[in-house]
């Protein structure tokens, strides 16, 4: 018997049913716009929510990039703008992950005073809004006289990750043996091969959380990007899609770009979960 | 000894970063708040700003969205994630996933299709659109850590609760829902913090014709020049003392971030 879910539940059949409705309708609203984005990728409507029958048509254009019925190219933006995303979220998620393992090394073996204000400031970044974040890094790259671009974009990003892959690795070092660096000291190790051979293998599991949250954080940012991109036209996929709604019309091509993401994701979702079932089965056979 | 006060060191580059990017831009909100275009220390921003009552009426108006939006999570969230504490209850992970899996749609985009939603069943849009899409937003931040509380409870409290003569309707009010307060702090934070200063989404979901405060401190760095920026700075400085405060209220900082990195 699990004795983690460990409310009581004497109740009859009727609640049980109930509360199942309850979850199943909560979860039909929840998905009911990301249906609706999925069903209207098969139409070829520009106007999202005119259906104007089933069509694949707009699948075509986002590959293409060329809008076969209406002999035009697909908004070359939209591309630079998942090219702009994606190279932001890497670059930042592994400026973040280092930057972030570092630091937590270096916190963890701080004193406790240190220790505490560090971890303030590191929580700075993560309860603040993202427009405050967004406007807090505008004004110092106003009052440096900085110009906003791609630079600025990764420096912020970096900002609110950072403290994520802070979290995410030190619950290692903390079940961690602090002797085994030292060991490798004493063996003859110096100290960037104790790093890399005795406290990286160890620490790995959270730095890839980290990177993934990161990564995650930063393709999901809007309000911090908004701030620091400037005017010379770099957009990520947010800042995109708000100029586009913004402008009226929403770029009929996202419906199916969005549906593969969306899916994409479910797949590995399901696949994970399978795996950690069968992990989970063969220890308890063991 | 030695060695691990070298190694203190290591955080050195991160704290200079924090400094740099952090705290001093913090900072500078504080400085540009208290000074006029030429750099001369006023009040006059937060004069203007009280001054005017349509700013002061969408502040109180964002707060009180803000709320609104806070307890409909609350009591739409608080059965769900009671439900799937339960015990009968056999695929907690699978609908805590589902649960977790509209946000990795974009933001901005769901929020344009919760529009669509409301054109295709022909309701306005306007207050009722502007709940409805934010608590959608936001509703799994709620769900999340009170189901995470819930599931921590030691079931042998309700048991020992019933010996001792308590029902059903006593054991919830006296045990379970005292003991899920803290999950309960962490859901009313994690949704207050991020519905209090949004901007874009309102602007989506009502198609401008709701103003609400982020959008008051969006547009006085939009277009209009550097004219707006100290006014702006301001309103930002207000913005940051709700949410020191709201952060104050939640007592245990680190327990909301956990929450917010095991949500992700």
């Amino acid at each position: 018997m699990k004795t983690s879910h460990s409310l009581i539940d004497k109740r009859g059949i009727s609640s049980r049913v109930v509360a199942h409705i309850y979850l199943t309708c909560l979860l039909v609203l929840l998905y009911a716009p990301i249906l609706l984005i999925i069903i209207f990728s098969f139409t070829k409507s520009k106007v999202f929510g005119n259906w104007t029958g089933f069509t694949f048509a707009l699948y075509e254009n986002l590959f293409a990039g060329y809008d076969f019925s209406a002999q035009v190219r697909v908004d070359p933006n939209l591309y630079r703008a998942l090219i702009y995303t994606g190279l932001i979220a890497f670059i930042s998620a592994i400026i973040a992950t280092m930057l972030g393992t570092l630091a937590a090394i270096g916190i963890y073996n701080m004193r406790q005073r240190d220790r505490r204000i560090t971890m303030f400031v590191n929580s700075i970044p993560m309860i603040n809004p993202d427009i405050l974040t967004g406007i807090s890094l505008f004004l110092l790259f106003v009052f440096l006289g900085i110009s906003r671009g791609l630079g600025t974009v990764i420096a912020a990003h970096v900002v609110f990750c950072t403290p994520y892959v802070v979290l995410s690795v030190m619950p290692r070092l903390t079940k961690m043996n602090p002797n085994i660096y030292e060991a490798a000291l004493d063996l003859g190790a110096t100290p960037f091969q104790a790093l890399r051979k005795v406290l990286m293998p160890e620490l790995w599991p959270g730095m890839i959380s980290g990177f993934i949250l990161s990564l995650t954080l930063s393709i999901d940012d809007f309000g911090v990007t908004f701030f620091t991109k400037g005017s010379d036209g770099l957009e990520t996929l947010s800042t995109f899609i708000y100029a586009d709604a913004r402008k009226g019309g929403l770029t009929p091509e996202l419906r199916p770009l969005f549906s593969i993401i969306f899916l994409t994701i479910l797949v590995l979702l399901i696949i994970m979960n399978i795996r950690t079932k069968k992990q989970t089965k063969k220890l308890i056979k063991q | 000894m030695k060695v691990y006060q070298n190694r203190r060191t290591w955080a050195w580059p991160y704290l200079l970063f924090m400094a740099c990017l952090v705290v001093l831009p913090l900072i500078l909100i504080g400085i540009y708040a208290f000074t006029d275009m030429q750099g001369h220390f006023t009040v006059q921003n937060f004069l203007l700003f009280f001054s005017k009552s349509e700013a002061v009426n969408t502040f109180i108006y964002s707060i009180a969205i803000a709320l609104l939006t806070t307890i409909i999570c609350l009591v739409i969230g608080y059965p769900a994630a009671y439900i799937m504490a339960m015990k009968s209850f056999r695929t907690p992970a699978v609908i805590a996933m589902l649960f977790i899996l509209p946000m990795w749609i974009n933001f901005l985009l769901r929020t344009i299709a919760t529009v669509e939603l409301f054109h295709i069943f022909n309701l306005p849009l306007g207050e009722g659109a502007l709940l409805f899409g934010m608590a959608y937003d936001f509703l799994p931040f709620m769900i999340y850590p009170i189901y995470n509380t819930l599931q921590k409870m030691d079931v042998s409290l309700f048991e020992a609760a019933q010996d001792l003569g308590a029902n059903r309707i006593r054991v919830f009010t006296k045990v379970i829902l005292p003991l899920s307060a803290p999950g309960i702090y962490s859901g009313i934070i994690m949704v207050f913090m991020p519905t209090v200063s949004t901007f874009a989404i309102s602007e989506l979901l009502t198609h401008n014709k709701i103003t609400l405060f982020g959008s008051l401190i969006q547009r006085s760095f939009g277009e209009g020049g550097t004219t707006m920026w100290n006014y702006g700075a301001a309103l930002s400085l207000i913005m940051l003392l709700i949410i020191a405060g709201t952060s104050f209220f939640g007592q245990g900082d680190a327990d909301v971030d956990n929450q917010k990195g095991g949500l992700l």
